[in-house]
């Protein structure tokens, strides 16, 4: 309970505030509870691969180029007021799709057994059996992103 | 009810062991700066502090006192919050490593069986690794509230050699997990007291795990985001009084830590040779097997100021090469040899 208020107040954090570090800090905190929430479900492995591939890794490359950039109040160029409307509609079009799906969501009780999925061997076994073809796919996925990098990294 | 019916023993058993290793870290860091001064002094030739104490072994407690006291500035054009928060989260970071360590085995006091680790988690390794991802956030935070464009330079250094010096060790450490086939490190010391040391079996990635262990330690010949003749000192140059204080004591506590974790890791941990021959009480051997880690531990840290007063700091682009080029390559080398060995020896 406490954990998900501060992930609601750190999340509109990223959104509101007004200096990019602060926001990039905010994320952060938001992972934690995230991570938090994980562990609350019993699912150590991954709330620890959570903290270290997100906060550990991609946020402080996040809050590397926001340090470099050097961004502030001044500097940002004044948005119109036609993007405004347009993020309100898409984001609010967003939320129209995601309460319609999670409305006829079934959630099933969980039953006893299911405690125990989030542990790192029954986490792996189930990985490398039932969902071995989309965990394949999605380290394709990761590398076509990689070779895209260095494609335009190598583009000078 | 139910608050009766919590075990208080329990609780007040991990609240002594916590608060037992917290104090012996901070003692083994306080004592690591005297440590450094007296082994410079020893390679340099000179005496080294000699003055507060007996061969100088109050010079400690004079430094702490000496920080503690001096004026606490914070610079004016500085994000004050996030000053502060700069070198709280690197010594909360700091600390927090070593509640995963397994210490000791098992003391048998007035019929309840202590364990000496305060949390055998079933993911130890990671939770290490997961902390000290985190751990960068210090010096990041604190280099960048600092307003400073040296300190703003020192923190980009430290990300970068922190995030490229991670992934040399995840993958030396998943090695050793794939021979050890588990995360936790009670029972990764509990395989290598009935067998050989791990180091025998994996010395590549000993010593990548030992090279990484420096650069994430920003220890010397790696310590670029601290470089005094270019960057003034680095992310802690605005610092002043205790607060710089305790960036340096997270320094010296994250030392001792990486020498636990190594000593734990690949040598042995609390296990020695011929400790299960000895025929004397469970709880004496304990004790001794505590004392076998703890020598260990200075052996490590005492290897830790050896190179520093030894090898000359790396230019950047070198450290970046060494880290992408070499240890990278090395690692998933060594990755595939394990690999390929326990599938042969499984069949």
């Amino acid at each position: 309970m406490v954990l998900s208020v501060i992930a609601l107040v750190s999340a509109l954090g990223v959104v509101l505030s007004k200096n990019p570090v602060t926001s990039v800090l905010c994320l952060i905190v938001t992972f934690f509870t995230i991570a938090g929430h994980y562990i609350m479900l019993n699912a150590q492995f991954l709330a620890v691969v959570h903290i270290i591939v997100y906060a550990g890794a991609i946020m402080v490359l996040f809050l590397y180029v926001m340090m470099l950039m050097n961004l502030n109040a001044e500097v940002e160029p004044q948005k119109r007021n036609w993007l405004k409307y347009a993020g309100a509609i898409s984001g609010g079009a967003l939320l129209v799709v995601l309460v319609a799906a999670l409305r006829d969501a079934s959630m099933p009780a969980v039953g006893a057994e299911a405690n125990e999925i989030g542990l790192i061997k029954n986490l792996g076994q189930l990985l490398f059996t039932q969902y071995v073809v989309p965990f394949e796919v999605s380290s394709i996925l990761f590398l076509s992103a990689m070779v895209g990098a260095v494609v335009i990294g190598k583009k000078d | 009810m139910t608050l009766l019916s919590i075990d208080w023993f329990f609780i007040l058993e991990k609240i002594l062991l916590i608060s037992a290793v917290l104090v012996l870290s901070l003692v083994v860091a306080m004592y690591s700066t005297w440590g450094e001064r007296k082994v410079a002094a020893w390679i340099q030739d000179r005496l080294g502090p000699n003055r507060a104490g007996p061969m100088g072994l109050l010079q400690p407690l004079a430094d702490g006192g000496k920080l503690f006291f001096k004026e606490e500035i914070i610079p004016t054009n500085s994000n004050r919050f996030l000053f502060i928060l700069g070198p709280s989260i690197a010594m909360l970071v700091a600390c927090m490593t070593s509640a995963v360590i397994p210490w000791g085995d098992t003391l048998t006091i007035a019929g309840r069986t202590v364990s000496l680790q305060v949390a055998d988690v079933n993911i130890g390794i990671l939770f290490i690794f997961g902390v000290l991802s985190v751990g960068v956030y210090g010096i990041m935070i604190g280099g960048w509230a600092s307003n400073n464009k040296y300190s703003l330079l020192a923190s980009v250094r430290a990300a970068s050699q922190i995030i490229s010096y991670e992934l040399p060790m995840g993958l030396a450490l998943i090695a050793l997990l794939m021979l050890t086939g588990t995360l936790s490190l009670k029972e990764i010391v509990e395989q290598q007291r009935h067998d050989l040391w791990n180091v025998v079996y994996q010395p590549l990635g000993f010593f990548i795990f030992l090279v990484t262990a420096f650069a994430e330690t920003n220890r010397a010949p790696f310590d670029l985001p601290e470089a005094e003749n270019e960057l003034n000192g680095g992310y802690h140059l605005e610092y002043s009084s205790m607060k710089l204080g305790f960036y340096l004591f997270a320094e010296y506590i994250n030392m001792f830590v990486s020498s636990a974790l190594m000593a734990t890791m690949y040598f042995g941990g609390y296990a020695f040779p011929g400790m299960d021959s000895l025929g004397v009480s469970p709880n004496l051997l304990t004790m001794l097997g505590f004392l076998a880690l703890f020598v260990k531990i200075l052996v490590f840290i005492f290897f830790f100021m050896w190179v520093r007063w030894t090898i000359p700091r790396f230019r950047y682009d070198q450290l970046m090469r060494l880290g992408w080029r070499v240890m990278i390559p090395l690692a998933l080398a060594n990755m595939l040899i394990t690999g390929a060995i326990v599938l042969a020896r499984q069949h």
